[in-house]
């Protein structure tokens, strides 16, 4: 399959990059690895006149504790994530999601911002974003601003980012002592878009209660979930079994998944349901809890 | 639409080309270098037979612009091979019964030299998780991990 045609640019800054957005509007789509995009342009599926590729800027694949806050560069690829030791380390949660993101191949190429910036609920990132409470920087013209991730996702393949914005950084808060995180996610082969997925990140009190949880589902809705009832449900108690499963039970009740090849709505819940109890326990297990 | 001029690193020569934006880096190798080799199955991102080395990294070929190739490094199937003797993990693949229709194969070919690139002594769980991109119809993939542990010893040897 062959792309209808379009042009290319090469920027080698950030600001000809925006400049380059700036000029052609709607009718431009910023290249990160392409994994996503170039499918799409191949089935005829999405649309662009100019791919402004941000391949050749130097200076935004980086992941780095600065400040009180993880930093990921916009363009940091899959595979940099991946064999990261800061990650596996500190970020689990992170670990396991870049672990079932497509397949090893495509994460040499696909990168962390793509990911994001796509909107696709089916994509891993943004559950594990909504978990932990990150957020992300968008360059424009106008300067820097930066999006809560609570406020990112508006719809399908729709985010907060404007026409001539850059995803250029994620901005994670570092993780207090006791803290643990997890990813579990159910897919039908390698490569697959979840069936379901749930992200758990959960931080431990000095009594073993919960002091705070972030809980969000992938691909049971037309954006990426955050749990907030559940999570709220959560705060303050002893993370039990039983607790653990009524709160995951509310969060799968709450989502809105479509029937497809994947599965029936019910069948899609009940394991939202499943994966994030597995997800809630294996966070308390890495946060130092039972 | 414009065309660009690139210049690239196949295989260790220099080649150019002038290429439309829109054409992928798996049709530049195979029609415009007749590099055949390089098989294009799915043609979706999924199959893994258009695999080439991108600076020693295996990628899907079929999911790269050409012009994205522009001053880097691309290794194909057909570099494998010096002086009429095959290389190790071709051996392998040879010696182990590794195919069978020969589609997957070069895709097979790079991924395993590139894990070999950076691990000496993988484990079979390692080969796995290496080649689960490169999907094959044919073997079940028992006799390509054999492949590749054959090529393994036999790269620790040299």
């Amino acid at each position: 399959m062959i792309p209808a045609g379009f042009d290319y640019h090469a920027p080698s800054t950030l600001s000809e990059a925006v400049a380059l957005l700036s000029r052609y509007g709607e009718g431009a789509k910023v290249l990160s690895g392409g994994q996503s995009l170039l499918p799409l342009l191949k089935l005829r599926l999405g649309h662009a006149e100019h791919l402004v590729d941000i391949g050749r800027i130097p200076g935004l694949e980086y992941i780095k504790e600065e400040g009180g806050m993880l930093r990921i560069g916009g363009r940091t690829r899959e595979s940099t994530l991946e064999q990261s030791e800061l990650i596996r380390s500190r970020y689990p949660i992170l670990h396991d999601t870049v672990r079932v993101i497509a397949d090893p191949l495509v994460r040499n190429l696909a990168t962390v911002g793509g990911n994001l910036a796509h909107g696709d609920p089916g994509n891993d990132h943004p559950a594990t974003m909504l978990a932990l409470g990150a957020q992300v920087v968008a360059v424009g013209p106008t300067g820097e601003r930066i999006i809560p991730i609570d406020q990112f996702f508006l719809g399908l393949f729709t985010t907060a980012l404007q026409p001539d914005e850059i995803l250029t950084e994620i901005r994670i808060p570092a993780p207090p002592p006791r803290s643990g995180g997890a990813y579990v996610k159910l897919e039908r082969k390698v490569g697959d878009y979840a069936t379901a997925a749930a992200a758990a990140q959960v931080t431990l009190g000095a009594n073993g209660v919960l002091d705070r949880v972030g809980l969000a589902l992938t691909n049971v809705g037309p954006t990426p979930v955050r749990s907030r009832d559940a999570e709220d449900a959560l705060v303050g108690k002893r993370p039990s079994d039983a607790v653990i499963a009524e709160a995951a039970r509310g969060a799968a009740d709450a989502s809105t998944p479509t029937p497809d090849r994947r599965g029936s709505v019910e069948y899609k819940r009940a394991m939202a349901r499943v994966l994030a109890v597995r997800a809630l326990k294996q966070a308390v297990q890495r946060a130092g809890g039972q | 639409m414009a065309t660009h001029k690139i210049t690239l690193t196949v295989n260790g020569a220099a080649r150019d080309a002038q290429v439309e934006s829109r054409l992928l880096l798996v049709h530049l190798l195979r029609e415009s270098f007749r590099l055949t080799g390089t098989h294009i199955g799915c043609d979706t991102t999924h199959c893994g037979a258009c695999t080439v080395l991108l600076d020693g990294q295996p990628v899907k070929s079929c999911t790269v612009l050409a012009v994205q190739a522009d001053g880097r490094e691309v290794e194909t199937v057909e570099g494998l091979e010096h002086d009429g003797k095959l290389h190790p993990v071709q051996e392998g693949f040879w010696e182990k019964h590794g195919l069978q229709c020969g589609f997957c194969t070069p895709g097979m070919l790079m991924t395993s030299c590139a894990l070999l690139a950076r691990t000496k002594e993988p484990s079979d769980q390692d080969i796995r998780e290496a080649i689960s991109g490169n999907l094959c119809r044919c073997t079940g993939y028992v006799n390509i991990i054999q492949a590749v542990q054959y090529a393994a010893a036999k790269l620790r040897e040299r």
